[in-house]
């Protein structure tokens, strides 16, 4: 029974790219984070003279890291961020440095939850979130397009209704 | 319950009626008497309330509960949610004859589990309520007196007495003794650091002397408490499967406990080894099942106290009646590259903190004091690397790993319901994934963690055909493999 490991076998990428208005999404949202940093250590280096001398080269530092993760992470993102549905199941791809896939059979979905912050309004995206019994197999397609995303949600819906069982 | 209620909570208020009898016995002592008997009265009056309201029925599809007289709360449970049936009993229940009996339906909403309570039914009614629960067959064989065969799996052997000090329960015993030690002194207005001139003596008796003292001090209570825990917990503990399908645990010297867990709910189990067992050679077994409300009901699953390795395994498999134990099976190595990544893992931290040290005002042996931690934590880097393995088996895929705590799990393949494949950047860089199979059972997902990304994906492809299928590549038919796929 052991599996033959000389068959290389790899994960093929799920066939659709979510919206790239996500792009803008994770743009954004990084701006945020990186500005709770900055803006209390911009108010730290103008307000404690003093400290000045360690103070300037962890304030640069922060800016060059929090650049290069504003301008990196979205696009790296957008490239692994991708989703299918098959007839019998989703399948997810998500993450940039830590990447992670995830395959869930549609026999076996509970609950499919649309959500759509504040931001993702403002760029008519919606988080669409796939549970399974497990407490750990929950599925989340981020950053897909409204539409997309609606009609996704109605189609998943309507296929797990067609299925018999507690899904357990 | 027209007993044991309002016992229990006089006795909460022992305290109370003790301090009001004592504190200013001269002044007003009869009116202190009226007060207590009137609050005495009370009690025993809302206790007989709750008795008069509180009314149960069991229906062929649902059980139901009424209670209360001004605030009405009624609860139902449709039978088939019924996902477990306990019955516990404490003290003051077993002096009246009678249990608490829980069903449980497994629900995690709201992270509180729903859980109805039927408390104080007579012990035999208990009985009577959890087979008829828990067997659908059980009412047309009412008139039959004979009950079916029961199948006994595992029960107690004193000899395992053994590995109580070697559990957490001999920690507890010393937090207890040491909790109770401190309020006591808090109590009597002691200073905890000094107590009558404790520290003096310590100070000038021999330090060799102290410290000796204390160390048997706390070895004896670390191992009294700890027998006595486990003998409570365990007393007369036995493991049998049932007719119907269900498997009971009943054990407990004080307070006596049975919890049911049918068959069908069961998804796999868990050998689960703490590194003091493992000094022992001991382990404990857990069902992997679903409805026992997620990681913080995993107690519940427990089906051996800490027992030798070979009885849990043994047991193990007599619960999933597969011989032999898919738990026991030879696993497969991972590859070298997951001890790499441990020893990093281990080396780099304690490096920072001795360049931190060598680098900051610290006295340099204190940097030389940190790299002496190297070789410990290499070693568990080591232990982690050799715990890690998983298997195919017939019907399981085995899975082990832990640093330390050593998790062998063996799910059952038609319970994965779903797969989680991950990758950080360094597992990238090294070839690996960790993979996840997803379950309703237990903590919800087993991983085989820093396995090969080509072997992972095999494993997860054969455990359940068709799932991941459609979404491999196979780099063979991409690149002519000159050998072929000889699999």
């Amino acid at each position: 029974m052991e599996p033959g490991i000389s068959e290389p076998l790899r994960l093929r990428p799920p066939r659709h790219r979510v919206s790239p208005r996500a792009i803008a999404w994770w743009t954004t949202q990084a701006t945020l984070e990186v500005a709770v940093v900055l803006i209390p250590l911009g108010i730290a280096v103008s307000v404690w003279a003093d400290a000045r001398a360690w103070l300037v080269p962890t304030t640069v530092a922060a800016v060059a890291i929090g650049l290069a993760y504003l301008l990196v992470m979205p696009r790296w993102r957008f490239r692994v961020h991708r989703w299918e549905t098959t007839e019998d199941a989703v399948y997810t791809s998500q993450g940039w440095i830590n990447q992670e896939w995830r395959v869930a059979p549609m026999s076996r979905i509970q609950t499919v939850d649309t959500e759509r912050g504040p931001l993702q309004q403002m760029f008519g995206l919606a988080t669409v979130t796939v549970t399974t019994a497990s407490a750990a197999g929950a599925l989340r397609l981020t950053g897909l397009d409204r539409a997309v995303a609606d009609e996704l949600v109605a189609q998943l819906t309507a296929t797990t209704q067609a299925t018999p069982g507690d899904a357990t | 319950m027209l007993a044991v209620t309002p016992l229990r909570q006089l006795a909460g208020f022992l305290p109370v009626i003790a301090l009001i009898l004592i504190v200013g016995i001269e002044r007003d002592f009869g009116a202190r008497v009226y007060g207590l008997l009137a609050g005495v009265l009370l009690v025993l009056l809302v206790g007989t309330l709750r008795w008069f309201t509180t009314r149960y029925r069991i229906t062929s599809e649902r059980v139901e509960l009424r209670s209360g007289l001004l605030f009405r709360t009624a609860r139902s449970v449709p039978r088939d949610r019924i996902r477990s049936v306990d019955v516990t009993a404490g003290l003051a229940h077993r002096l009246f004859g009678l249990s608490v009996l829980k069903i449980g339906t497994g629900e995690r909403t709201d992270g509180e589990s729903r859980e109805l309570t039927l408390d104080a039914i007579s012990s035999s009614e208990a009985d009577r309520v959890r087979q008829r629960l828990l067997d659908p067959s059980y009412a047309h064989r009412r008139g039959d007196t004979v009950t079916p065969a029961a199948v006994e799996l595992a029960a107690l052997s004193w000899s395992w007495l053994r590995f109580a000090p070697l559990t957490v329960s001999s920690l507890v015993a010393l937090g207890a003794v040491a909790g109770a030690f401190a309020q006591l002194l808090n109590d009597i207005g002691a200073d905890a650091v000094d107590v009558g001139g404790v520290g003096e003596r310590l100070t000038t008796a021999p330090l060799w002397l102290g410290i000796t003292v204390l160390a048997v001090l706390v070895l004896v209570v670390a191992l009294g408490g700890s027998v006595l825990i486990y003998v409570e917990a365990w007393w007369g503990f036995r493991l049998v499967r049932e007719a119907s399908g269900t498997l009971r645990i009943r054990r407990g010297l004080l307070t006596s406990r049975s919890v049911s867990l049918e068959e069908r709910r069961l998804r796999g189990i868990a050998i689960v080894e703490s590194p003091l067992l493992r000094i022992g050679r001991g382990a404990r077994t857990v069902a992997v099942a679903t409805g026992l409300g997620g990681r913080r009901g995993h107690g519940r699953g427990s089906l051996l106290p800490p027992a030798p390795r070979s009885e849990a395994h043994r047991v193990a498999g007599a619960v999933l009646a597969e011989l032999p134990c898919p738990t026991a099976t030879m696993l497969r190595r991972h590859p070298l590259v997951a001890l790499r990544r441990r020893l990093v893992r281990a080396a780099l931290p304690v490096l920072a903190v001795a360049a931190g040290l060598l680098f900051g005002p610290a006295p340099a042996w204190a940097a030389w004091a940190a790299l002496g931690l190297l070789p410990v934590t290499a070693l568990l880097a080591v232990d982690a690397y050799r715990n890690l393995g998983h298997a195919l088996t017939g019907r399981y895929l085995v899975t082990q790993h832990g640093a330390g705590v050593r998790w062998t799990v063996a799910l059952l393949r038609s319970g994965v319901i779903g797969w989680t494949v991950s990758q950080s950047l360094f597992q990238r860089r090294a070839g690996l994934v960790t993979l996840t199979a997803t379950t309703a059972a237990g903590h919800g997902g087993y991983a085989v963690i820093d396995v090969m990304t080509a072997e992972g994906l095999a494993v997860a492809q054969h455990a359940v055909p068709e799932l991941l299928e459609p979404f491999l590549q196979h780099e063979a038919a991409v690149t002519a493999h000159p050998l072929g796929s000889g699999s």
